[in-house]
């Protein structure tokens, strides 16, 4: 595939004529504030599409968290006791600004993620804002409930906030994931201590520095630092009501261990295997429809293949298979790589060297096991100041469902492809994986895909869709892929406790004494 | 039982580090999103193994364990415990050394000079 070529739309952070102000460090955001970590230590942080460092963030240490844990404790009941139109107002404030500073926080996406402009501009952005709406309006409307027991007693139930959350994001949406978190944490009426990813730690200061003099202080409030460290200590503290992981397996049943051990709840996200299934009636006609399957095949490649619900593994009826797939190659072969602040680009590169290699690894145990590579297969080289960044070819794998490659999820651009003969051989190799997130029926028999969508066990099925994420629809994982909900008013249940008052109106004693 | 995991020297040498520091550590491989198929390197006091979880062998004194589901469809790999720069943002405890612990396939070990398994 081609180095993309044409002249860059955005200038990079820093430099003349971006839309996004660059300071050389950064500190943690506690009680509004901006406060340099304890401990004085601060690491690089390297942009994915050079590879290189453009500035500094605080190495926090665990005096950090609990610096965060103060300020967060000092402003919980004052946030709590707040009125439900102020509360709203604020959300809704904070979507005012992201949407007033579009460009801005979606240039700093892309140079901290390495995802293309065109996705942060179209989705993370404008889907943050929306977040936030949604939870200001579903909160404005949430109301508790009366029962009468019998004529003199009433069991009066109210929604109470848990008080401070302890919120981990992940590194492949940095602003999104957070939105997805921080809104309905906000909305019930809690303070959160927010650590972000490792590799992404920057782009959430951005919008802390919009949202400043919006937010009271100590409501929300942002630590960076080693995970082993700084996670483990916001994870495992006693100082919290909840606390909300998206990541990988072993963290996540650490991190329900440390909530199981403080006797506090836990919301997971670890993850999926995806299946993404069409069958042989998408081609009775070359039409939009058929197009739209095919795109629906190459979302694999959306967010370079980093997304916890990427259709890594496409299904597809044996009897189109081999018309289907050339077409389909052929649309995979169209993906523009190059730098992701070129509105062209369709696909950046991958978070840091690390996923890097493991993209590469997993290849090369694919065609360990026998794997046909259809196409990609190799890292992707480019010239000038992308020649350190970490670039992968949109790759194709042939293979078999017990294959490891069909099996784990490689987060990257990787998919794999096998076939099934008949809906019953489909719905079982779809359901033949340990996780259970995401999953997308290809079909224009709506009795087929409505049988296969309440068949496959996965938290959500797309039908003759993927990759669609908004707010008002229910986004978590059966399976192995974690527990809890997103992106709905039923989230608004993870992040509030119910509280009956019982109250007799009878004056006369029950007579037991 | 014959051991399924060795560790190249670098990685031997990371876990000797972690163990000067935070006393004996296990291995956890983990999956799933971001940083899953990672090895999690954690104090072996912090998270019991549980009853799915496989014991596949020992490297530097530190027990590797798998989930039992997790190896039946990985295809019961052997696998070498590498390292390699750069933290991940996972609680596996080399992030502080800014490393990250890698598994590997022997072919795959193999196949690059002077990290033979040990």
């Amino acid at each position: 595939m081609a180095t993309v070529q044409t002249p860059i739309a955005f200038e990079a952070p820093g430099r003349p004529g971006s839309p996004v102000e660059l300071k050389p460090r950064y500190e943690n955001f506690i009680g509004g504030k901006w406060v340099p970590p304890s401990g004085g230590e601060y690491n690089e942080n390297l942009s994915p599409v050079t590879g290189k460092p453009f500035c500094e963030v605080p190495r926090s240490t665990p005096d950090d968290i609990e610096l965060a844990l103060d300020a967060a404790h000092a402003a919980r009941d004052a946030w709590g006791e707040t009125s439900l139109t102020e509360r709203a107002a604020v959300l809704n404030k904070i979507a005012d600004a992201i949407e007033r500073n579009h460009e801005m926080l979606a240039v700093a996406e892309t140079w901290e993620n390495g995802k293309p402009i065109r996705e942060t501009l179209a989705a993370d952005i404008p889907l943050a804002a929306d977040h936030f709406r949604y939870f200001a309006g579903a909160i404005r409307a949430e109301e508790g409930s009366i029962a009468e027991i019998d004529k003199d007693t009433v069991a009066y139930h109210y929604r109470e906030p848990l008080g401070v959350v302890g919120q981990i994001i992940p590194f492949n949406f940095p602003l999104l994931m957070a939105a997805w978190k921080i809104a309905p944490a906000l909305a019930g009426g809690n303070c959160t201590v927010v650590k972000p990813a490792s590799p992404t730690p920057w782009s959430i200061l951005k919008l802390a520095e919009l949202i400043e003099d919006i937010v009271p202080g100590g409501v929300i409030n942002v630590v960076n630092g080693p995970g082993g460290e700084v996670g483990r200590a916001l994870a495992s503290s006693r100082r919290i009501a909840k606390v909300a992981f998206t990541g990988e397996t072993v963290t996540g049943r650490l991190i329900m261990q440390y909530a199981a051990q403080n006797i506090i709840p836990s919301t997971t996200e670890l993850g999926g295997k995806s299946p993404n299934v069409f069958f042989e009636d998408v081609m009775a006609a070359d039409d939009e429809f058929f197009d739209k399957a095919l795109e629906g095949l190459v979302l694999y490649a959306f967010n370079k293949g980093e997304v916890c619900t990427c259709p890594s593994r496409a299904l597809i009826q044996e009897s189109i298979y081999d018309a289907f797939m050339d077409r389909a190659l052929e649309r995979v072969g169209a993906i523009k790589l190059g730098h992701p602040l070129d509105p062209e680009t369709q696909i950046g590169p991958q978070v840091s060297q690390a996923q890097l290699e493991k993209v590469e690894s997993y290849v090369q145990i694919g065609r360990d096991e026998g794997a046909e590579v259809l196409i990609g297969g190799e890292r992707a080289h480019h010239d000038g100041e992308l020649e350190g960044g970490y670039y992968y070819e949109p790759t194709v794998l042939k293979g078999r469902n017990e294959m490891r490659v069909f099996q784990e999820e490689i987060f990257g651009p990787v998919l794999a492809v096998t076939t099934f003969r008949d809906e019953a051989d489909a719905l079982r190799i779809a359901n033949d994986t340990m996780y259970g997130l995401g999953a997308g029926v290809w079909t224009r028999d709506m009795s087929r895909a409505f049988r296969m969508g309440r068949g496959i066990r996965a938290g959500r099925v797309w039908t003759n869709c993927y990759h669609l994420y908004p707010a008002h629809a229910s986004f978590g994982g059966y399976k192995q892929s974690g527990v809890g909900r997103e992106t709905h008013k039923m989230m608004l249940d993870h992040y509030t406790q119910t509280k009956c008052v019982l109250v007799s109106y009878d004056p006369h004693a029950l007579g037991f004494f | 039982m014959s051991a399924r995991v060795t560790a190249t020297g670098p990685a031997l040498e990371a876990i000797e580090r972690l163990q000067a520091e935070h006393g004996a550590v296990a291995f956890f491989q983990s999956g799933g999103c971001c940083d899953g198929s990672s090895p999690m390197c954690l104090r072996v006091d912090e998270m019991p193994p549980g009853p799915n979880d496989v014991l596949l062998g020992e490297v530097g004194r530190a027990p590797v364990y798998i989930d039992s589901e997790q190896d039946r469809r990985w295809g019961q790999p052997e696998l070498v415990i590498d390292v390699a720069p750069g933290a991940a943002t996972s609680f596996s405890l080399e992030g502080a050394l800014d490393l990250h612990f890698v598994s590997r396939s022997p072919a795959a070990v193999a196949a690059d000079d002077g990290h033979e398994p040990r």
